[in-house]
């Protein structure tokens, strides 16, 4: 059996990276996934959350994906991204700021606010979040 | 005649004609500043297209194979957008610019689907038709046809949420089992000479011509196959339809720019050809000046 697989994230606005990996890790709509090479066909949604790939010779490289789509074929693995971005270029500062802006809408008792708007922003952000530290944790 | 013109070939209706043809070619260059500064505008805002035409490809490359992969694997589920059936009606999503000035670039892409009509029209099926962008509206308020929805002022920085109205009409009435088949036509960029005119099949989904998988597989779904094959394909319909949209912005970006430019060029031309003309009509009068002069001193 194959020891790699092709793996290819894409976000609505462009490609983020496409290269064989020999292990996948994402966080499911049921739940984090780990997908090796010759894995069952498979198709589940994205939550909010890091991407983590173990790239040929076993350097790790870490993505953020906001939601989409996973399609896992036994050679090939395509994260489908509504938003995608290399963890390094994640603004943490921006990333925390968001994620008290949201807390505060959804302390907010008016009714104009949208909260299964504010909750899912809350949620994307405290995912970016966690993957900076997963990061700097690696790094550290 | 009124009195005062003077005679031709007279020195006086020689010097007027002069006047008139440096008239001309004063309105010409005017004209062809213009048409170069057009040609300008429209390569910058053709890098600018281009750009954004090529960042959305991957994605809408990507979730057309997984679709294809989706069509193909003997799902527990079929979506009601994945059956084929008789075909009776069709729908031509058609994306056209919302201005002029850019050559053939519509009239091509109008007139295929003008012919894909008529075949259906023999076979007696009928034709509705969503469009997207001035020029497709004008031209079919003329030619006539069954327009069910029309959208404009997208083709520069489109956004999805702009153009998901009229995709739903045409996708409702798939749906309510209106339409049979849905069409996608627009321009695809191949360079900067070439833009073709594409029709695209876009519902039912195509099963992907994979010979890889041409085993019975089904695919593991998590968490629920319904759930996820709709969602995944209005995300695959709204990528395909807003990629159409980004290249045909492009494609007009490209055309506009070799239409202005060979205007500039032809503009170019004319004026070399009525300088000569100017110049030669110039000395001629001199010529003739002269020869007067000399014929005069002569005959004293």
């Amino acid at each position: 059996m194959a020891s790699t697989v092709l793996c290819t994230i894409v976000s609505a606005e462009e490609e983020i990276y496409s290269g064989q990996v020999e292990m996948v890790v994402a966080t499911g709509t049921i739940g984090e996934l780990g997908i090796y090479p010759g894995h069952t066909p498979l198709l589940t949604g994205v939550k909010p959350g890091p991407v983590r790939l173990r790239v040929e010779g076993g350097d790790e490289e870490i993505f953020f994906a906001s939601g989409g789509y996973i399609e896992v074929q036994p050679g090939a693995v395509t994260i489908l991204a509504d938003t995608a971005l290399r963890a390094d270029d994640i603004d943490e500062a921006a990333a925390v700021a968001a994620q008290q802006k949201a807390e505060q809408e959804q302390g907010d008792q008016r009714s104009d606010i949208d909260f299964a708007r504010v909750s899912a922003d809350l949620q994307e952000q405290a995912a970016m979040l966690r993957t900076v530290r997963k990061l700097r944790e690696r790094k550290g | 005649m009124p009195l005062n013109r003077p005679k031709p070939g007279s020195l006086e209706s020689i010097m007027a004609g002069t006047k008139e043809l440096r008239k001309q070619i004063g309105s010409i260059q005017n004209t062809q500043k213009i048409t170069s500064a057009m040609e300008m505008v429209a390569a910058s805002k053709m890098r600018k297209a281009q750009d954004r035409m090529s960042k959305g490809r991957p994605y809408s490359d990507r979730i057309r194979s997984v679709i294809g992969h989706v069509a193909n694997a003997s799902a527990e589920f079929q979506h009601s957008l994945m059956i084929e059936r008789e075909v009776k009606r069709v729908g031509y999503i058609v994306v056209t610019t919302d201005k002029g000035l850019c050559g053939g670039l519509n009239i091509n892409l109008l007139k295929a689907v003008v012919n894909d009509i008529k075949t259906f029209v023999e076979q007696n099926i009928e034709v509705d038709l969503c469009l997207i962008g001035n020029k497709g509206s004008q031209f079919f308020r003329s030619y006539g046809g069954n327009v069910v929805a029309a959208g404009s002022h997208v083709s520069e920085s489109p956004a999805i949420s702009d153009l998901i109205g009229s995709i739903k009409v045409m996708l409702d009435s798939f749906q309510d089992g209106n339409l049979d088949k849905i069409y996608l036509a627009n321009n695809v960029f191949v360079n900067t000479m070439t833009q073709e005119p594409t029709i695209k099949q876009l519902v039912p989904l195509d099963p992907d011509e994979d010979v890889e998988l041409k085993h019975r597989w089904d695919y593991i779904y998590e968490p629920e196959a319904r759930q996820l094959i709709e969602g995944l394909i209005t995300r695959f319909i709204e990528a395909q339809v807003y990629q159409a949209v980004v290249e045909n912005g492009a494609c007009e970006q490209a055309a506009k720019m070799i239409a202005m430019k060979s205007a500039s060029d032809n503009a170019g031309e004319m004026i070399d050809e009525l300088q000569l003309i100017m110049n030669n009509e110039r000395q001629s009068a001199i010529t003739q000046e002269l020869s007067e002069i000399i014929g005069g001193a002569a005959a004293v």
